[in-house]
């Protein structure tokens, strides 16, 4: 067994032998390195005919037409051009836009920025399971709300929304539908038709694909007009300009290849494994699994140890790589927003673990992981004055602490 | 984030961890922080007649850094007059482990709980019999 | 085996390059935001691309913000630049590439006013125009390092000097000349400069803007914070790591790029001349070595490039991204180059794999393709 072993998943995959292989065809001197762009001569053409059958490989994986997905450099790049595309070619139609207090940075950034160029955004509070109560998304919308952006899964927690239901009812009040997907392909079946979902930001990373790819859904029927955000050269049907890196573009379409095919035996598996952990852990006193347990992605196990501050049990699991919320704030000293705003209390908080499974997890490496979790918390509540407390009987609650 | 080795020796093996008997007039306990803000830490010490910090003990729920800190702290001031104890700042403790600056607030917090702790001595010290509470 | 003499649309990876670049897609595949040892080992290997990048052009590592190219680059220059100024103006060059026209362009809507500073016949800039244009106190000036489709190489360390006086910020997009000639960011004064990798033998995908610490832009991308919070999105560690090797060998082997190159084109050069009717743009100011962009008077390019593309000879009739046009090219068309000739117009780009058989060959096909074509439109413009 290597060390030390990789359970975060979700921040991101390796890229499947498989899909490396196929993208070196397009990296190696012997191989293709054209400029899809270049019409003049055939390194162009095979270049933009390997993007193209790529361009196919993720429009099936979420039951799309290979003309509505726009490449992008990520899921980032899509969230921005989603929304932004969306805001700045419909704000004349209304300057509203409802998402959810769970997204993911690149949509809660987002709208920030719109609500300084003058847009309004609601930010509805999930519930305490981490799931949107419908009716109080539909109480959100008003006649100006021109997006409604909620994800599929998320990435801290793993819980899945009814994104068919929003969808719906985004759809019936008028309201364009954004989707984020990142954590979803290759977990969950995708349908954009059955999920009246208007625009899609799709992720390669995260689905044993390379980084620095991914691609944004734009629904043609009924047609879903962006306004661009990067120009220059006009590619992608004027959507988003710049040169497309085939290599990136065949990995990413090889993934999502991949990942209809074998998705469902391997939900299966991850799940047995996911269940593993969970069992192993979840007898020990004072641990939380923050979100839904049934309405959730099988590679998910987010747990908060109570009196256990979530990076030093980090660092206590040098052996083991998983993350304390999600990776682009894990740097930062902040509480996951994620969990405060399912309403966990701070310490809980703070005292949270994501552990995530994929394609290469084993189960000799689960029961490691597990063994040295409880090894590692046990040692960690030693040293905290809190469980001591707890211990003693003391109500943390109602302790007033000296503020610093 | 790289911790330095000093923080790493300091986590995976810390000194002086225990609790001192709080009722004990010649113990002081100091302790700062809140959970909210991930980090609490609490310090004691047993102060001789000759005004000379002989025993230290630590808990901390927090980050690396301020687990390192405290254990450092519980280290340095044992031998030391609370007059010098008091005058130990959170830079030598920041400097010796090599802080990051994200990490600068636990140096600060091993400051304020050792600053903390040794008002609590004192002020048993000089009411004696009543007690005080420095949470 | 076709010849490819399009080395200024894209280049093959350099298979040094790949090499650095495997491990970082499957063994080391770590998002560099983790605190783990993956994340830090990818984190790592950011930061050492990012000091190899910034050594081919003279920067400080802290400067280069990753990108997903040069189009992002020039996009985020430029527009976030303008989004922290109140609108007035903005200059650029007349010859610059549509990611910086257009996002120039893209600020009309904001209220600013975009100012072309013309070129003359060799793609250089209009001295007289300059400083009216920059006594309009723009809040930035664009002005590409070298043009993709002819080469020509502007006096980007003067202009920024001045620009500099004027209080403006000064934009280069320095894509085709960083890692053919001496790029230096610290001494050429410009304030911001955009690079891409796939012009240097590194991987498509990946590119950066260097910005003088000085200067604040507003981000395109929002949400994750990297890059300092300047350019949000997990990092193409692969693609990075890839970026870094080819600025490190385009580094070392810069001297011997012009060396080779230039002895090339210049063979190739003399070699046209002997072709009558034909002209080399830009020929008499500073060029890049690697390139020759030229026209031929009476002959329609898109026939002339069919015709050498039949014969395995892959060239380009001006930038790749608008050869879906069918227009002259906008380049040629800003120097004055008359409609029949700029039609006609052929760039021939060199790189490290070009031989000169490769020379021979293209001269060889392009010699019967001209002669063909030389009889039959000489008919029709006799006929009509």
């Amino acid at each position: 067994m290597k060390k030390p072993i990789y359970l975060d998943y979700s921040a991101t995959t390796p890229v499947d032998p498989r899909v490396a292989e196929k993208m070196c065809q397009h990296l190696t001197p012997d191989g293709n390195f054209g400029n899809p762009a270049s019409r003049s001569h055939p390194f162009g053409w095979h270049a933009e005919e390997a993007v193209e059958e790529a361009r196919a490989h993720v429009a099936a994986l979420i039951g799309a037409d290979a003309k509505e997905i726009v490449w992008t450099s990520g899921a980032t790049e899509s969230d921005n051009l989603a929304i932004k595309g969306v805001a700045n070619f419909y704000g004349k139609k209304g300057k509203h836009i409802v998402t959810c207090k769970t997204e993911h940075k690149a949509v809660l950034d987002t709208c920030r920025q719109l609500e300084r160029e003058g847009f309004e955004v609601t930010y509805l509070d999930p519930e305490p399971n981490g799931l949107l109560d419908l009716e109080k998304l539909k109480a959100a919308i008003r006649p100006e709300t021109i997006l409604v952006s909620v994800m599929h899964v998320n990435n801290e927690i793993g819980v899945i929304q009814d994104i068919a239901a929003i969808g719906k009812i985004a759809r019936e009040r008028g309201a364009l539908f954004h989707c984020d997907a990142a954590q979803s392909t290759g977990k969950v079946p995708i349908d954009v038709n059955a999920m009246n979902v208007d625009l899609m930001s799709l992720s390669a990373h995260k689905t044993y694909g390379p980084k620095g790819i991914g691609a944004l859904y734009v629904r043609r029927k009924p047609r879903v007009r962006l306004e661009a955000q990067m120009h220059g050269g006009g590619h992608e049907r004027g959507m988003r300009s710049g040169t497309l890196a085939p290599h990136q573009c065949v990995g990413m379409g090889e993934a999502f290849r991949y990942a209809k095919l074998e998705m469902a035996a391997e939900i299966e598996r991850i799940r047995g494994l996911r269940d593993r952990m969970l069992n192993a852990l979840k007898d020990m006193p004072e641990v939380y699994v923050n979100g839904d347990l049934e309405r959730r992605v099988a590679h998910n196990l987010n747990m908060s140890f109570n009196f256990v501050e979530g990076e030093s049990l980090i660092m206590a699991l040098k052996d083991i790589a998983v993350s304390s919320g999600s990776a682009c704030t894990s740097a930062s000293l902040e509480p996951s927003y994620v969990l405060r705003a399912l309403g966990r209390n701070d310490e809980l908080a703070h005292s949270s673990i994501r552990f995530t499974f994929g394609r290469f997890t084993t189960q000799e490496e689960v029961d490691y992981a597990a063994a040295l979790v409880k090894e590692k918390v046990a040692k960690l509540r030693e040293l905290s004055p809190l469980w001591e407390m707890h211990q003693e009987g003391v109500d943390l609650s109602k302790v007033q602490w000296a503020a610093h | 984030m790289a911790y330095s080795d000093k923080v790493l020796d300091h986590y995976e093996n810390p000194r002086n961890v225990g609790v001192l008997d709080k009722s004990d007039p010649n113990v002081g306990t100091g302790m700062v922080g809140a959970p909210a803000c991930g980090d609490v830490m609490k310090l004691q010490i047993r102060v001789n007649e000759q005004g000379v910090i002989e025993d230290a003990k630590f808990k901390t729920y927090g980050c690396g850094s301020a687990i390192a800190s405290s254990s450092l702290l519980t280290e340095w001031v044992k031998g030391k007059t609370i007059e010098e104890a008091g005058k130990i700042k959170n830079t030598q403790i920041a400097e010796e482990l090599a802080l990051p600056p994200v990490k600068i607030h636990c140096s600060v917090l091993a400051e304020d709980a050792i600053k903390a702790a040794i008002a609590d001595y004192q002020t048993k010290a000089g009411t004696k019999g009543s007690k005080a509470d420095a949470a | 085996m076709p010849v490819y003499l399009d080395y200024n649309a894209t280049t093959p990876l350099d298979p040094r390059a790949l090499e650095a670049m495997l491990p970082f897609l499957t063994e080391h595949h770590g998002n560099p935001s983790s605190v783990h040892r993956f994340g830090r080992t990818a984190r790592s290997a950011v930061d050492r691309a990012r000091e190899q990048v910034a050594g081919l052009v003279g920067a400080q590592p802290g400067q280069v913000i990753f990108t997903s190219g040069g189009t992002e680059a020039n996009n985020l220059a430029i527009k976030g630049v303008a989004a922290l100024n109140r609108p007035g103006h903005v200059v650029i060059g007349a010859t610059e590439h549509p990611s910086v026209a257009e996002s120039a362009a893209s600020l009309g809507e904001e209220g600013w006013r975009v100012v072309a500073l013309p070129v003359d016949g060799d793609g250089r800039l209009v001295e007289p125009a300059i400083e009216p244009a920059l006594s309009l106190r723009p809040a930035l000036v664009s002005v590409m390092w070298a043009n993709n489709e002819t080469g020509v190489v502007q006096d980007v360390a003067s202009l920024s000097a001045r620009v500099r006086e004027h209080g403006g910020l000064m934009h280069t997009d320095a894509v085709q000349a960083a890692g053919k000639i001496e790029v230096d960011f610290a001494a050429s004064g410009v304030n911001l400069m955009s690079l891409s990798a796939h012009k240097i033998n590194g991987p498509k995908g990946v590119g950066a803007l260097i910005v003088d610490k000085s200067v604040e832009i507003r981000p395109m991308l929002h949400g994750g914070g990297q890059e300092k919070n300047r350019r949000s999105g997990t990092e193409n560690v692969a693609a990075i790591v890839g970026f870094g090797a080819a600025a490190g060998l385009a580094k070392s082997r810069l001297a011997d790029y012009r060396a080779r190159l230039k002895t090339l084109r210049d063979r190739l050069e003399s070699e046209l001349c002997e072709l009558d009717g034909i002209e080399i743009f830009g020929a008499r100011v500073e060029r890049l070595p690697n390139t020759v962009c030229f026209g031929a008077a009476g002959i329609d390019g898109e026939t002339l490039l069919l015709g050498l593309d039949r014969a395995g000879i892959a060239v380009s009739s001006g930038s790749a991204c608008s050869s879906s046009h069918r227009e002259p090219s906008p380049v040629l068309r800003a120097m004055g180059i008359e409609p029949g000739l700029a039609l006609g117009a052929i760039r021939v780009s060199l790189g490290f794999g070009s031989t000169g058989q490769d020379i021979e060959d293209f001269m060889t096909v392009l010699t019967m393709q001209w002669r063909q074509l030389r009889r039959m439109t000489g008919r029709a413009v006799g006929q009509a």
